[in-house]
């Protein structure tokens, strides 16, 4: 199938064909990784801006090496370096970056919405939201989606369990979308102050208790807790959280034995997650990490690679270019 | 629209001539030493088995054999949808071997640029080698093929098809005329 | 000078009026409604197969002026509301400065008669600067023209301070407007808690927040025998509170938006700005509440919260984009589509637009009495059009109904006795 997606905005936007597609085109590009030479020139010429309005190591250095790997020139704009502490709009500090002529813009902004804001608004560049406020961060699912095939084999059928902050997490409703559009089987659990509204709309089973939850699932994801959000404390302690919500020996024994742990980082050890599962045998929490990689490249070369200019398209069929 | 296609060459034909270029791959190279084989995907990695298996009846050596994807080293990304990807897959070293790289059918020469690039990222080969079913000429590219299976003259509006069955071994080649 | 207006089906709710009459005004009043009227050089409107009604009164605008010309300014605002076929409209205090001395309750009313599109009548703020924190002059505002006080927009926290604003406000006889919102609930919200927040990622507002605060004034209310009006109700259980406080005796009043009765929180998928507004757009079930509160009388009047912001200002990630959309030019279709529905007869919309709004402020029109000053729309409810930055006179243009094709309209307005409407 083709690819004829221009932005990547959220998972919700895309259908299990093209799930499957990213997936599978992650998993080719994994193999670079391993190389010694851990370049290719697939997107040669190819200008990607990483615009990143909120802190970010993990993600913003996965892309740029996704970026880097596929020999495409990558910049990095955060956001204290930008112009946003000089009073100018996100619409203008894109337009400008966008007189610049780069192909992609992956972008993280703090607020919900802003990458759809700016899609609707650049009429060049490829928009990829690498997080929106605590709306979607679609790169983030992938990964987790590939690295949970990976360890499966299949995604139709696994029991997820997802515990934290689900109201304030852009992870989970990523997840949470292409999980069950995947199929899937996925719970929550979180304290009362943690659980948004309507979140079983979005597919989710809503359980009481972290033990709850476990029972007999097949991938156990942790989400990083924080005890303030907006100002306002959603938890007594991160002590008294840790009791009922922490990941330990004990209770990922509910889980079937061989289920796979994994956290999108970075973890609060000895909060959500103990050290000794964190760094056990079923954690697979680097495997995402290497994952993100690939299935940024993925991103990348199948928005990047593509040419959204309908003209440039016909004439190219009607030359009969082939391989 | 209905094509008009004919037969360049059915299973015999096609069992023929990739036996004669698999002996005429052990007489240049003068046995198997250093030697492996390359297919390109997809096609070039069918026959790359299929050479494999006859040169492991008539020598008794298996060959090590890789299929490489050439998407990630293509000219022509970016000029219409990102094409699919196929898997790499090239279980040994390459430097200092001999590389039979394998194609069904040489054409502009776009291909085997591409597939040069992606093994020289791999390692570092003493030479690599071409062997092509088709060649149907129309070259590009300063490129030509060390062991070819048959030469077949076309018009560039014409297309040349392999089929493979379930197994990779190949039916027939066809060359289909679009009727206009 | 001696207008005849011919012919046209009149509406009068407030005198129980529904039929084809004739309408005399008479040096900018009302002289006599009735058949087959002659005046002697009178000039002759036929308004056969046309509405007649009383000029539409807004009692929940803002002007932006004094200090924010640049959404809007009076002189603007006025016109969109003849546009609109409103004759009245109350504007809110949070101008700059702050409506909270007579100062500028007089610039507002000058700059208003100078403009002469339709009659203004300010809000005072409750407390000074809108700050919550001590009373404003209420006596002296109302003396200058002040119909009424609110800190829309800011509501006022303390219950304390509340109690003593409908405690002061009583002396005067004038109602206190509350924004009803717990801002301790409302937090960081943006839009209606619900699914669609949980879906989009945005921080919610739940009902809760306007629910509480509504309960609260309305025992204030209770408690201390003020009268309280409740400015944009959006919510099932708001309505259902006032329902029952009026049936008790309570003295309250309340008011909804077009958008509280049109719109649903979906309306905020795809993050668009201008569904943005406080209280937000809830659900259809609060959609269908509100709607038979307009009709059984729990609600009072129909209040556009017009509120205009320039494109700059919505033309931003959702959450930092200002609260609110213009509404007085779209909120006569906007009713008559519930006229259409079956969901309210013709005569509560008319109602809802003129006498309802000006009873519950305690604003002297609404009626086609003679003898009262002859504010009057004409308007044809079956014409179309379509809603463009063009057609909209408002400065601002920050509308959820834009492309909307919208189908009534007001064809004239007389302002005592001045066509103004056509202008």
């Amino acid at each position: 199938m083709d690819f004829t997606q221009k932005h990547i905005l959220g998972i919700d936007h895309l259908s299990v064909a093209e799930i499957d597609l990213i997936l599978n085109t992650a998993a080719n590009f994994k193999e670079i990784n391993n190389r010694d030479i851990k370049k290719v020139p697939t997107l040669r010429g190819k200008t990607i801006i990483n615009l990143f309005f909120e802190a970010s190591t993990r993600t913003r250095t996965s892309f740029e090496i996704a970026g880097k790997r596929l020999s495409a020139d990558t910049i990095n704009i955060s956001a204290s370096a930008s112009s946003v502490v000089k009073g100018e709009t996100l619409e203008d500090t894109a337009m400008n970056l966008e007189a610049m002529h780069p192909d992609i813009i992956v972008m993280r902004h703090s607020a919900s919405g802003a990458p759809h804001y700016l899609a609707k608004r650049l009429p060049r560049s490829s928009i990829i939201n690498a997080g929106d406020g605590t709306h979607e961060h679609p790169s983030q699912a992938l990964l987790d989606m590939m690295t949970i095939r990976e360890h499966k084999g299949r995604l139709d059928g696994l029991k997820v369990a997802i515990v934290g902050d689900i109201t304030h997490s852009r992870v989970v409703r990523s997840n949470l979308i292409g999980l069950t559009r995947m199929g899937a089987d996925v719970r929550v659990a979180g304290p009362g102050t943690m659980i948004p509204p309507g979140i079983e709309r979005l597919g989710a089973t809503v359980c009481r208790s972290l033990n709850e939850a476990l029972e007999g699932a097949d991938v156990v994801m942790m989400l990083r807790i924080q005890l303030e959000r907006q100002g306002k404390s959603l938890l007594p302690t991160l002590r008294e959280y840790s009791r009922f919500f922490g990941l330990n020996p004990s209770n990922l024994a509910l889980a079937k034995p061989d289920a796979l742990v994994m956290h999108p980082g970075p973890m609060n050890r000895g909060v959500e997650i103990s050290t000794s599962v964190a760094d056990g045998p079923q954690s697979v929490i680097l495997d995402q990490v290497e994952n993100g990689v690939a299935v940024r490249m993925a991103l990348l070369y199948l928005v990047g690679g593509a040419n959204n200019d309908e003209s440039t398209i016909q004439s190219s069929q009607s030359k009969g270019v082939t391989a | 629209m209905s094509d008009e296609s004919t037969t360049l060459l059915d299973a015999t034909g096609v069992g023929r001539a990739l036996t004669r270029i698999s002996h005429e791959i052990l007489e240049k190279n003068k046995g198997t030493q250093d030697l492996v084989l390359v297919g390109i995907r997809t096609g070039g990695d069918h026959l790359s088995r299929d050479i494999f298996n006859r040169i492991r009846d008539f020598e008794g050596v298996e060959l090590p054999v890789g299929a490489i994807d050439i998407t990630m080293y293509r000219d022509d990304l970016g000029i219409r949808s990102a094409p699919q990807m196929h898997s790499t897959e090239i279980p040994f070293s390459l430097d200092g071997k001999n590389v039979i790289l394998v194609d069904d059918v040489l054409y502009t020469g776009r291909t085997i640029r591409a597939a040069l690039d992606a093994l020289m990222d791999l390692g570092r080969p003493r030479s690599i080698q071409l062997a092509v079913l088709i060649d149907r000429g129309h070259r590009e590219l300063p490129i030509r093929a060390d062991y070819v299976g048959r030469n077949v003259p076309t018009s560039i509006s014409e297309n040349v098809e392999v089929e493979f069955d379930s197994d990779g071994t190949a039916l027939q080649i066809r060359l289909i005329k679009p009727r206009s | 000078m001696k207008i005849l207006i011919q012919g046209g089906r009149v509406l009068d709710p407030a005198n129980g009026i529904d039929q084809v009459q004739d309408v005399l005004i008479n040096d900018g009043l009302i002289e006599a409604v009735g058949t087959h009227l002659k005046a002697e050089g009178a000039q002759i409107y036929d308004a056969a197969g046309q509405i007649v009604a009383p000029g539409f009164v807004d009692i929940h605008v803002h002007l932006r002026d004094p200090g924010y010309e640049y959404k809007e300014d009076i002189a603007s605002g006025t016109r969109a509301a003849a546009r609109g076929g409103f004759t009245s409209v109350a504007c809110m205090p949070n101008s700059n400065p702050i409506n909270d001395n007579k100062s500028v309750t007089c610039y507002i009313r000058k700059r208003a008669a100078e403009a002469g599109f339709a009659n203004v009548f300010p809000v005072g703020s409750i407390t000074k600067g809108l700050k919550g924190d001590c009373l404003s002059e209420m006596g002296d505002l109302k003396d200058a023209g002040c119909i009424g006080f609110s800190d829309d927009g800011h509501p006022v926290s303390s219950p304390e301070l509340m109690r003593r604003a409908l405690e002061y406000a009583k002396t005067f006889d004038v109602p206190i407007i509350t924004h009803a919102e717990e801002l301790e609930l409302v937090g960081n919200g943006v839009m209606n808690e619900g699914d669609v927040s949980t879906q989009l990622g945005l921080q919610g507002i739940p009902w809760v927040a306007e629910d509480s605060a509504t309960a609260r004034d309305i025992m204030l209310a209770e408690f201390t025998g003020g009268r309280l009006h409740v400015a944009h109700v959006s919510t099932a259980g708001s309505v259902e509170l006032i329902r029952q406080a009026k049936a008790r005796g309570v003295r309250v009043t309340a008011e909804a938006a077009p958008h509280h009765f049109t719109l649903t929180d979906e309306a905020v998928r795809g993050y668009d700005t201008n569904a943005k507004m406080n209280p937000p757009l809830r659900l259809q079930s609060d959609v269908e509440a509100v709607i038979a509160g307009l009709a059984d009388g729990a609600l009072d009047a129909i209040a556009t919260d017009h509120a205009p912001h320039h494109i700059d200002e919505k033309n931003v990630e959702f959450a930092i984009a200002l609260n609110g959309i213009v509404g007085l030019e779209t909120s006569l279709p906007l009713t008559l589509r519930l006229v259409e529905q079956g969901r309210l007869s013709l005569m509560r919309a008319v109602e809802l637009l003129s006498a309802g709004p000006c009873k519950a402020l305690g604003i002297p029109r609404g009626t086609l009495s003679p003898g009262q000053v002859a504010d009057l729309v004409i308007f044809d409810p079956t014409i179309e059009w379509t809603v463009t930055e063009e057609r909209l006179v408002s400065k601002s243009k920050n509308t959820p109904f834009m492309g909307w094709t919208m189908k009534g309209a007001a064809l004239r307005t007389y302002l005592a006795g001045n066509l103004v409407l056509p202008a």
